[in-house]
């Protein structure tokens, strides 16, 4: 027991006296949350549109006024002539052209697509809008029966991205942090040749391997709370369901984490090649295929596979759940028991890497 | 014969700390200078200010008949440098090793081939054109290394510990390399913690504390002190020491 | 305390094998034989008794570490008759006893470069469930001299700071046997010397003490030694028995124009061998010539004021003896 404090004493001191680490790894959270939350917004307001309309009649009138009053739509009235709109959507300066035929009859919307989610979300708007007005039209003219669309968004009622973003930090920064700083710290001791020193002293190879991750699982927790504070204090993100559960699932999060990080370092013999292989290892599956940032539903099959394995999917999933829902354990028991699989695995499989000598 | 190294009261401090205090000396054309020292007595720091890595605090210099404040770069150019830690590239084969530092230095290609050659055949090393530097024993890369540092006929090398580990048989051969280009006028400036290495020098100087405090031949510095070796000479003076690093 | 019998050790430079990294750091010296596998260690016998200095010479890639490593337990040996035992402990099979029971100092620096002298020097003493209180004496003559120093960071101290540190790391728990591989690489000589007589205190303690070290002069603080080139011991004696059994007539010859001389010297037909030592050059001679029949030679070539002596070889000569015959053997 002794060995063991004195060996988790030591690590909190490399820690600590790295200054540029350390700043490093509780920065990274904060600028993360910071910099989804204000500089990186998928929401898309202030669409600028102009309009074409040779021989103007009621209904386009209409459409119009409707374009006008949306809070997605700048209006660009000055624009209304083909070439002077050609000009500005190449220029980058008008995003939709909504042209009528000659008789005012039909409508065809040109949209700059070169941002695609931009794009695609003004297609929606102006559809809607337009459809809207048309059935305005239609209810006026005495349907016999009307179907009224009413939609409701629920859990995050103002589309807020935040909501969607947040989870995904937590899932890859906590497991950025845990995997790359384990691995990082037990391979700096092979390279910097006190492996020898440690393996030739009675110390048992577990107890290094568990004494190295206690300050990382401390830093994380740390970590943990600067991301929830941030999200709920600044970006207004509430937590609907228990923070026990959340807190829980996290630590559970973390200690997969440090047991991935555990296993690289049993692989890799020097810190460059473990930073590369757990950057590689965490960051693209934990950015591409975790959901964080694009819908699992919407991928090829084989990638949808894939993710079953990025435990991210599987945090990112409770989080949401649990965060954003307000839901408890009886939908989120599937996802964790996965996680406590996983750690099994790699707690198991990196104990087992762990070699008594240099071989 | 001229100077190719004049310093006068040359100074290297860190903060409050002299490194190098007011160093003077100068090394003669042709000349095998050793430069001795304990570790912590600044020679490593010197050698830094002498090859343009490292700007002096205080004093002048010319190293190869440049000055070592204005002109480091040109000093650079015209030195060669290897140490017993870095000299050569363990992952690429000998041959490659060598037309990167003939390219380094600005050698056209087709001398780069022709001195390439003649380098193998006087280390009789053709054999190991293609081996990868890293399988090659110490004391061969040793040579090699050496050879590579003087490829670009410098007007003067400078040697940091360059037999260090190697064996007794490969550390003579060694020196007769230096030999070799100290009769071909290439200056040779070569610190060393063996004590008979010291006596293969034309001149020594001992450094205690960041200062000089002997510079003669061997022989002179032995009959000054009354000592049989320069071990006895060199343990006497490094004793005096007072600087606690 | 020590016996070693016909140990190997093969490194496969890992083309294609196991994908494992078979190569151990620092050991990359060895001469490969071709087909991807090192010879690192071949056929290595010796014996150490209690409170011993046992000193392996032999340059930069001789095998010296991964002997070191075997002995420490770190490696394991090719498998084959061969034996390898630490205070009665065998090295494979009982590791962990070994562990408890030695102290081991890497050819490279290994501590902590971040952490203060006295943060190591706890943090070691605790690794092997003592405390540096405890153990004091032991450490006492080495750690007082850099004690002064204790809050300063490792990686601050000078060269022989960091070496004596080192050392008080590896002694702290009052190990039964002390490895020091090279621990004198690139230390001055008057370092050298001081480290050399807290060795002699140590084994007056009854510590048993491997060493290894590239630097020739060392030999004769060394109550055995063996010369080691190319995984392969050469000898192992005393160095007076070494010295001794080398039966070649060896002449010190001085005067001016040393490097010429020495060219000279070697064109001399009844010269077998002739290298620079210092201030003269050591010259073996073969049966029938005398020292004034060389003398006049070399003045008939105008060497003036030439000092022919026979001399008692040193351990250097005995070492540079031993690796050409080996070298002539093995082709």
């Amino acid at each position: 027991m002794k060995q063991f404090i004195a060996f988790v004493n030591k690590e909190f001191r490399h820690i600590f006296r790295d200054r540029r680490t350390m700043l490093i790894i509780l920065g990274i959270p904060v600028v993360q949350i910071l910099l989804f939350g204000f500089a990186i917004n998928t929401e898309v307001k202030d669409l600028h549109v102009a309009l074409y309309a040779p021989s103007p009649n009621s209904f386009i009138n209409g459409v119009t006024e409707r374009l006008y009053q949306s809070e997605y739509f700048t209006y660009r009235a000055e624009l209304d002539d083909p070439i002077k709109m050609e000009e500005s959507m190449r220029k980058g300066k008008l995003d939709m052209m909504v042209l009528f035929d000659s008789k005012g009859e039909a409508v065809q919307l040109i949209i700059n697509s070169s941002d695609p989610n931009r794009g695609s979300i003004a297609a929606t708007y102006a559809t809607a809008i337009i459809a809207g007005y048309q059935q305005e039209l239609a209810g006026m003219r005495k349907m016999p029966f009307q179907i009224e669309v009413e939609n409701r968004m629920i859990y995050n009622p103002e589309m807020k991205s935040a909501y969607m973003f947040v989870p995904g930090i937590m899932g890859l920064v906590l497991m950025l942090i845990c995997t790359m700083m384990t691995s990082v710290s037990i391979v700096r001791e092979k390279e910097r040749g006190t492996m020898e020193v440690l393996l030739a002293s009675p110390l048992k190879q577990g107890t290094m391997v568990f004494a190295k991750t206690v300050p990382y699982l401390a830093i994380s927790l740390v970590n943990f709370a600067s991301i929830l504070l941030l999200s709920y204090y600044v970006l207004k993100v509430p937590i609907q369901g228990s923070l026990w559960t959340l807190t829980l699932i996290s630590i559970l999060y973390i200690f997969l984490s440090l047991a991935f990080g555990l296993l690289i370092s049993t692989l890799m013999r020097n810190q460059i090649n473990a930073v590369i292989i757990s950057a590689i290892l965490v960051m693209l599956p934990g950015l591409l295929l975790s959901g964080m940032i694009f819908p699992i539903e919407n991928m090829p099959q084989i990638l949808q596979w894939l993710s079953h394995i990025v435990p991210a999917r599987w945090y990112i999933d409770i989080v949401r759940k649990v965060m954003i829902q307000g839901l408890g354990w009886a939908v989120i028991w599937r996802e964790t028991t996965i996680l406590v699989g996983m750690s099994l695995l790699l707690v198991g499989s990196s104990i087992l890497n762990i070699k008594s000598r240099l071989e | 014969m001229g100077s190719v190294i004049e310093v006068k009261e040359l100074t290297k401090r860190f903060g409050n700390f002299t490194a190098v205090d007011r160093i003077s000396f100068d090394v003669k054309e042709g000349e095998i200078f050793g430069f001795l020292g304990a570790n912590g007595a600044g020679k490593t720091t010197a050698i830094q200010m002498l090859c343009g890595i490292s700007k002096p605090s205080g004093g002048t210099g010319r190293v190869a008949g440049y000055d070592i404040n204005k002109e480091s770069e040109r000093i650079k150019r015209n030195i060669g440098y290897m140490s017993q830690r870095f000299s050569l590239y363990e992952d690429l084969r000998v041959w490659e090793n060598i037309r990167l530092f003939g390219g380094i230095y600005g050698l056209p290609e087709k001398m780069i081939a022709e001195k390439t050659n003649e380098l193998l055949e006087r280390l009789d090393f053709e054999s190991e054109r293609n081996t990868m530097v890293k399988s090659l024993p110490l004391g061969w890369k040793q040579k090699l290394a050496f050879s590579v540092a003087i490829f670009h006929e410098p007007k003067i090398v400078f040697l940091d510990e360059p037999t260090g580990g190697v064996d007794p048989a490969m550390r003579r051969q060694f020196w007769e390399m230096i030999y070799d280009a100290a009769e071909r006028g290439i200056t040779v400036f070569v610190t060393t913690h063996y004590m008979d290495e010291a006596e293969y020098c034309d001149r020594v100087s001992i450094m205690v504390d960041g200062r000089i405090d002997a510079l003669d031949t061997p022989k002179e510095l032995r009959r000054i002190h009354n000592a049989a070796s320069m071990d006895e000479v060199f343990t006497r003076l490094a004793r005096q020491a007072k600087r606690v690093e | 305390m020590i016996v070693v019998e016909n140990l190997h050790k093969t490194y496969s430079t890992g083309l294609g094998k196991k994908g494992k990294k078979g190569k151990g750091k620092g050991d990359g010296n060895h001469y490969g034989n071709g087909d991807g596998d090192v010879k690192a260690l071949n056929g290595v016998t010796f014996r150490v008794n209690k409170g011993e200095i046992h000193g392996i010479i032999g340059p930069d890639g001789a095998g010296k570490s991964t002997l070191f490593r075997i002995l420490t337990s770190l490696l394991l040996p090719d498998e084959g008759p061969s034996k390898a035992t630490v205070a009665g402990y065998d090295t494979v099979k009982d590791f962990r006893q070994i562990r408890q029971i030695i102290g081991y100092m890497p050819g490279r620096f290994s501590l902590y470069q971040d952490l203060t002298v006295e943060e190591n020097l706890n943090f070691f003493a605790t690794l092997f469930n003592t405390t540096v209180k405890e153990n004091y004496h032991v450490i006492k003559d080495i750690y007082g001299q850099i004690e002064p120093f204790k809050d300063r960071r490792a990686g601050a101290l000078s060269g022989g700071m960091k070496q004596k540190l080192a050392l008080s790391c590896a002694l702290v728990h009052r190990p039964t046997v002390l490895f020091l591989d090279e621990p004198t690489t690139g230390v001055d000589p008057v370092s050298r010397q001081e480290f050399w007589e807290i060795l002699d205190k140590l084994s007056e303690q009854g510590i048993t003490i491997l060493v290894s070290t590239a630097y020739m002069d060392e030999a004769n603080r060394c109550t055995r030694i063996s010369l080691m080139q190319g995984g392969r011991f050469m000898a192992t004696d005393t160095p007076k028995g070494i010295t001794e059994s080398y039966d070649e007539l060896l002449w010190s010859v001085e005067g001016e124009r040393m490097p010429a001389l020495l060219a000279e010297l070697r064109v001399h037909p009844s010269v077998k061998t002739a290298f620079a030592f210092g201030d003269n050059h050591h010259v073996t001679v073969r049966e029938g010539i005398s020292v004034d029949a060389l003398r006049e030679h070399l003045t008939g070539k105008g060497f003036n004021k030439v000092r022919i002596t026979p001399i008692e070889p040193t351990v250097e000569d005995a070492f540079m003896k031993a690796s050409m015959e080996v070298l002539n053997g093995n082709e």
